[in-house]
């Protein structure tokens, strides 16, 4: 099965894009797999937040998926296109990734960057 | 950027939250610096059930009952200071834990405890069956929120412990979401990173498992203990895929239901392998190290399953007894389109801790003075082998002890930090250029099959050395200066950092396999079988250049240093 992963990239203050991603899963694989593999297969730059991998224990690896916040490591990867992009409403960092420690666990604690 | 501080705990799971807090109930100003976020990374979080420790409160147990527990399962390597150590302050640390209402699981008025293989009574406390981590990792937030003088910085990637004159005196960090360089003067410097098991292509660990603190440690001129010793786990889960589950899940269920293991032929295989002096566990037909080892022969037989492990049944197991032993786990479990009862999952043995690790005396310190280190980092407690329940255990009273003596250590002493010592490291860093190099996620997944595949759980010196050759090729391959996009949260930075110190590990793991000829604990060797008493030594190491030193000594017994 392939699936297309649109995937919003870039930093703030310069201009945002979407780039796109094909790539062969299996049954059962989550959006977090498709991501890794677009790392080993296609672009090593892409940047996403995650720690656990599997467990749903860290909580890290939450973003926009198809306009729905939820945890790349427990939605499955489908046929056909899912749109990816960070989350609305914390301060992106980039690509996937955005600010999403609690203020006083950041090394600016004011801001986000 | 420069930040002051007296204490730095580097790795915020249960060994260095425990850590600051003491540190900082000490007097001492702390930072606790995790590359990830606080209290998310690591394993602590993702610690599934079982906690030991001699409470007695389901059945009557002392602390000494515990130690020869722990003592047999490490098959004579034990640092017996440090396993007794966990032994003796396990059950204060569990009942401080019961204070900040972790939510120990209770019957009758009393902790539950259960009797975990390898334990000679009920000694395991538990949250509920599959979130003791999560329970303790929010708990230990908490107690942070609470604490005054910690101040908690996540993101923060430590690179190198800085020396002077033979002393640590703080660290150089990488900040990922801004890419800043961040040196870090501390007069106390303690290491909470956990153990190594990213280094393999199945594992049950975090992303940030690849054994940064022995890296550390190395670099440091610190020594590293028993770096041979990888616990794998035998019925790690494989496939159909599975998520929202730690892949270690299914052994609690096996062992109260009985799963049985299949072959790819659909064959019972444990009794092939099963021999008249082995240890049966329990409901088990074989031991875990057995039991890995009939999965991995059976696979080399060609006769696996088509992921490359072996099928786990629970067929022959009444749906209604499924639903009531798994509880909501069936829920998850049909999330994930699994139905035990009409279909088999694939398992395979996994690395799941590691047993060795930076030596360390009994307040935690290296042998580097102002470096301590403490939880899986460490080695010596659990010597060849790690009883079931000591993890989390040893994560408390380590963190604990490590906090307060490195807090002592750093109220009497001042600052030592100076530029020039941070500079070379500073250097590396600045250099970091765009360039192309080739995608080192994949020589991350390179090194992993490497690992599995030639220093997994069953070794050869024909293997061990060709491991050797090629860590030794991928490190010249991966060269000093680090690649980098320029932009935040820069992958690439990340993959090479990561790779620099997961092929220093490997090295350190590898080396001293080579060297022991025999088979003992998690150590395998198929061309030395059998345990020699000769070999009851640990090997110690250290980085000379890029070369691995070896020395052995015999284990530490209480008695010596009482």
């Amino acid at each position: 099965m392939k699936a297309k992963l649109q995937i919003q990239r870039g930093e703030p203050g310069a201009p945002l894009h979407v780039e796109a991603f094909e790539i062969d899963f299996e049954a059962g694989q989550s959006v977090l797999d498709g991501l890794r593999a677009v790392r080993q297969s296609a672009d090593p730059t892409l940047a996403f937040r995650y720690a656990c991998i599997n467990a749903n224990a860290c909580k890290e690896c939450m973003m926009l998926i198809d306009g729905k916040v939820d945890y790349a490591c427990t939605v499955k990867l489908k046929e056909g296109e899912t749109v990816l992009k960070p989350l609305p409403k914390k301060a992106l960092v980039r690509d996937l990734v955005t600010e999403i420690a609690p203020p006083d666990e950041r090394l600016f604690p004011t801001n986000a960057k | 950027m420069h930040l002051e501080t007296d204490v730095l705990v580097i790795g915020a799971g249960g060994a260095g939250m425990y850590a600051a807090l003491e540190a900082a109930r000490a007097g001492a100003q702390v930072i606790l610096a995790d590359r990830s976020l606080i209290g998310r990374g690591g394993a602590t979080v993702m610690a599934q059930m079982t906690v030991a420790a001699a409470l007695g409160e389901q059945t009557p147990d002392s602390w000494e009952f515990h130690l020869a527990d722990t003592l047999a399962a490490g098959r004579g390597l034990c640092d017996e200071r440090l396993s007794a150590m966990l032994c003796r302050e396990g059950p204060a640390r569990i009942r401080e834990m019961d204070a900040w209402k972790v939510g120990w699981a209770r019957h009758d008025g009393h902790i539950t405890q259960i009797h975990a293989p390898g334990h000679d009574r009920a000694r395991c406390v538990y949250v509920d069956v599959l979130s003791t981590g999560p329970a303790v990792s929010r708990t230990l937030r908490t107690q942070l929120n609470l604490a005054s003088g910690i101040r908690r910085i996540g993101d923060l990637a430590i690179v190198d412990i800085v020396l002077r004159d033979g002393q640590a005196c703080g660290a150089v960090a990488v900040h990922l979401s801004t890419g800043q360089i961040v040196t870090l003067a501390a007069k106390s410097v303690v290491i909470a990173t956990g153990g190594l098991t990213r280094l393999y292509r199945r594992n049950s660990a975090s992303f940030n498992m690849g054994g940064d603190g022995y890296a550390l440690a190395l670099r440091a001129g610190a020594q590293l203990i028993d770096m041979e010793f990888v616990q794998f786990f035998p019925i790690g889960h494989l496939a159909p895929r599975l998520v929202g589950m730690d892949p270690i899940m299914w052994d609690p269920f096996r062992y109260k239901l009985g799963g049985k293991l299949l072959n790819g032929e659909m064959r019972e295989f444990e009794d092939d392998y099963a021999s008249a002096d082995a240890r049966n566990d329990g409901t088990y037909v074989l031991t875990r190290d057995r039991a890995t080892y009939a999965i991995s022969k059976e696979v080399e037989a060609g006769r696996g399953s088509p992921a490359g492990g072996a099928y786990l049944s629970f067929q022959h197991v009444p749906e209604s007894e499924l639903r009531r032993s798994f509880g909501p786990v069936i829920d998850k479990l049909a999330a994930n389109g699994i139905d035990l009862t009409r279909q088999l999952v694939e398992v395979a043995p996994i690395a799941h801790y590691h047993m060795g690790g930076i030596r360390v005396d009994e307040d935690m310190l290296s042998t580097i003075p102002g470096l301590y280190a403490c939880g899986e980092a460490i080695g010596g407690a659990n010597g060849a082998n790690r009883l079931s329940g000591n993890a989390i255990t040893e994560a408390f009273v380590f963190g604990a002890r490590a906090g307060q003596t490195a807090a002592a250590h750093a109220l009497a002493n001042a600052s030592h930090w100076s530029d020039e010592a941070a500079a070379t490291t500073v250097g590396m860093l600045r250099a970091a250029d765009k360039r192309d190099t080739p995608n080192l996620s994949v020589a991350v997944t390179d090194l992993q099959a490497l690992m599995a595949d030639k220093v997994g759980p069953f070794r050869t010196d024909e293997k061990l050395r060709e491991a050797l050759v090629e860590i030794d090729r991928m490190s010249s391959e991966l060269g000093a200066t680090p690649p980098s996009t320029g932009e935040s949260f820069d992958p690439l930075l990340i993959d090479w950092l990561d790779l620099r110190n997961m092929l220093q590990v490997a090295k350190a793991v590898a080396t001293p396999a080579l060297a022991r000829t025999e088979s003992r604990g998690a150590h395998q060797r198929e061309d030395h079988p059998g345990l020699e008493e000769a070999w009851t030594l640990n090997q110690i190491i250290t980085l000379d250049g890029a070369d691995i030193a070896l020395e052995r000594s015999a284990p530490l017994s209480q008695k010596a240093h009482a």
